[in-house]
């Protein structure tokens, strides 16, 4: 059999595509399907085989309290996270992009938390918020604060959290602005000088707007990472004192794994699947808008 | 990020197994996991013994990982097993052997530790450190690292406050007022040491059990399928617990983390803690005062849950790697083998033959701590076990963490956690 030149070419192209594609079906698409069937089944158990239940899990859902309250968490930990470690970020940045003694030192340190394993991380914040004996009690002991349950308090727990993701997020963001404002023309400024405009007038009018694409890029990958970055609730709390600190992945995993109700944890996927979905599109279809590339 | 992930799991996959169908042809090859949740070098012990172990049994080989606390554990083993990884053994919580039979992974042991010698080695272990493992007549798992809770005292801080440092509480008000004396408050009124501290995270359901047996409550039955979180002994168990708290002010507000209480107490900053008799070894290596150990207190009873994990054999392992299981489960817990580890941890040995051994007799001798978690057995019942367990723990877990943190009162509380426990139980009865 002789192909057409076409044919050819579609062949050749597929081909090229086909171990990516493969992949892509295999370990993202097929799960999100199987995680959706499943969502509709029940979690076979002692020998009882799942069955359709259509929307119950759904309705159990619905009715579980500590999925509305992770969900409640999440979202003021996303809320907490993103705008403050996003304009962080842009403040190191521009700080650490001006020519000073010590310039590598600092670049350095401001990059440190991000290349430690979140893991390690959050083992040494423990020892940070541990009452009594931790770093921060012992510094409140100086100036006579009484001590406090960090971790322990459920009103301070998630914040705890937040303020441990934004350490370790802002450094990373931090390179993807310092690459930005390097890309920056140095004429621009030079015509600015020229033309009599403020620092802060500069900064609004001509850098912000030429940050646009990466604080689009930034801000996307802070809403994921605030929704799949999990791994120091392990450590610092397990979602504890009563979930007050635990969020969607994490109750997700504890359902799956602790639990093994697979049924109920892929219906708490699919939620989780749907608020990815729609954050992913409104950022592109609105900031996008906003966002001039070069 | 994630493709590349992937590729890199299918090529260690690609050779495990090719390393894994090499290593076959040599020897039986054993894969276990287990768990560490006390301090001290834990790992280069087991690691250890089992290098003994395979220089007495060349044709056994033994890859033992260490997979965390006793959740992560479970979740990796039975993750293991459902991938169809070798996986033939593991150290599990005891507590879960109700999951594990529910998911039909292990394998009871009288089914094939069937000689004589099997059977009376079977018969060898405390009856208190058994309840946990016979399930409808059949032995699933055996006792290795376990435990009992304890309380540790300073001694010093005994001795400066003007307390017998001999005598330490045996009773829940003598606990109180020991502990009233024992906190300690700076000139602006701030306490910069506590009296006493029970953790409350990790395994808050455990310590909340010795509390409901020492009031006079178990909290599930024996077939694992019906809990009473409400029952009102329950709810005053739990009651005294926020009060040391909120009313005595002996312990801090808020939840206690299991981790770092060892360092607390360590350093001085509480002068009492309950904690597992696992972490004796930890203290006793790291404290710079005189301490003390004794049993818990009692209200209506003494009493505490045994704790901690049981070898398992996996269903999936085939004949031959069964009985190389068995052989390397008996030598790890042979006495002289359990007076090491028993040493070398602070766990309690698991067999009364194992305090007969010189080593664990000198050491007794020496500093007779060492016994008191055994000594507390003839107290101890067995731990909070149901079906489903790790659901119906954490309705408990969170249950309690709202009243330690004052959120909720303890009444209201327990009977919520009641009522989830028995919609998830009704279908086991």
């Amino acid at each position: 059999m002789k192909l057409d030149r076409r044919t050819a070419r579609l062949v050749y192209g597929w081909l090229w595509l086909l171990p990516a594609a493969v992949l892509m079906a295999a370990f993202t698409h097929y799960p999100i399907v199987g995680g959706l069937v499943s969502s509709f089944f029940s979690t076979p158990r002692q020998g009882r085989l799942s069955r359709f239940v259509g929307l119950d899990n759904y309705a159990v859902m619905i009715a579980d309290p500590v999925f509305w309250q992770v969900l409640r968490n999440n979202f003021l930990y996303a809320m907490g996270t993103i705008p403050v470690s996003v304009c962080l970020a842009l403040l190191m940045a521009m700080w650490v992009n001006r020519k000073f003694r010590g310039r590598a030192v600092v670049r350095t340190a401001y990059f440190t938390p991000t290349i430690l394993p979140m893991i390690a991380v959050a083992n040494i914040w423990l020892f940070f918020y541990t009452p009594q004996i931790g770093l921060l009690d012992k510094i409140c002991s100086f100036f006579g604060i009484p001590g406090h349950s960090w971790l322990g308090d459920p009103s301070t727990a998630l914040a705890c959290m937040v303020v441990l993701a934004i350490w370790k997020d802002a450094g990373f963001f931090m390179i993807f602005y310092l690459a930005a404002l390097q890309g920056i023309s140095p004429e621009f400024e030079e015509a600015a000088l020229i033309e009599g405009a403020g620092r802060w007038y500069f900064f609004r009018r001509v850098t912000l707007p030429l940050l646009m694409p990466t604080t689009l890029f930034v801000m996307v990958n802070a809403t994921i990472n605030s929704f799949k970055l999990v791994d120091h609730i392990f450590i610092l709390t397990k979602g504890g004192p009563d979930n007050a600190s635990s969020l969607l992945l994490y109750y997700i995993y504890e359902v799956a794994f602790g639990f093994w109700d697979t049924a109920y944890a892929s219906t708490l996927t699919v939620v989780l699947l749907l608020i990815l979905g729609a954050l992913a599109i409104t950022q592109f279809k609105y900031i996008e808008k906003r966002v001039h590339y070069q | 990020m994630k493709r590349s992930v992937i590729r890199v799991l299918v090529g260690l996959a690609l050779a495990v197994a090719v390393m894994g169908g090499t290593v076959a042809h040599a020897a039986v090859e054993l894969n276990m996991y287990y768990p560490v949740a006390v301090g001290g070098p834990i790992t280069k012990v087991i690691d250890d013994m089992i290098a003994e172990f395979e220089k007495a049994n060349p044709d056994i080989k033994v890859k033992a990982v260490y997979a965390g606390n006793y959740d992560d554990t479970r979740v990796k083993a039975l993750a293991a097993v459902k991938a169809n990884q070798p996986v033939q053994l593991s150290v599990l919580f005891s507590i879960d052997v109700f999951e594990l039979i529910d998911q039909d992974v292990i394998v009871p042991f009288d089914d094939f530790a069937t000689s004589a010698e099997d059977k009376q080695w079977l018969a060898s272990f405390y009856p208190a450190l058994m309840a946990n493992s016979i399930v409808k007549g059949k032995t699933w798992g055996i006792p290795f690292q376990r435990s009992t809770i304890v309380l540790y005292h300073n001694k010093d801080i005994f001795k400066e406050v003007g307390l017998d440092p001999n005598k330490p509480p045996a009773t829940w008000d003598e606990m109180v007022a020991a502990a009233q004396k024992l906190t300690k408050k700076d000139a602006s009124g701030n306490v910069t040491r506590w009296g006493v501290q029970i953790p409350s995270t990790g395994y808050a359901y455990w310590m909340f059990q010795a509390l409901c047996i020492q009031n006079g409550q178990e909290l599930m039955n024996q077939d694992g399928n019906k809990t009473n979180f409400d029952h009102p002994d329950v709810v005053e168990a739990l009651q005294f617990w926020r009060d040391l708290a909120a009313k005595h002010k002996v312990m801090p507000d808020g939840t206690i983390d299991w981790g770092t209480l060892r360092q607390k107490f360590l350093e001085g900053a509480t002068a009492m803690m309950w904690h597992t008799t696992g972490n004796l070894t930890a203290v006793k290596e790291g404290a710079k005062f005189d301490f003390g150990v004794s049993m818990l207190p009692a209200k209506k009873r003494r009493g505490s849950p045994t704790g901690g994990g049981n070898f398992y054999i996996f269903k999936k392992a085939s004949p031959e790697e069964r009985k190389a299981a068995l052989k390397f489960i008996k030598f790890m817990t042979a006495p002289e083998l359990t007076a090491r580890w028993s040493i070398a941890t602070g766990y309690v040995a698991t067999r009364p033959d194992a305090y007969r051994t010189p080593t664990l007799e000198k050491y007794v001798a020496e500093f007779p701590a060492a016994a008191v978690a055994r000594d507390q057995f003839q107290y101890a019942v067995a731990e909070f076990a149901t079906h489903e367990n790790a659901r119906n723990k954490k309705f408990l877990d969170d249950a309690i963490q709202s009243v330690v943190t004052g959120a909720k009162p303890p009444k209201e509380a327990l009977t919520a956690a009641q009522q989830q426990a028995e919609r998830v139980l009704k279908d086991y009865r």
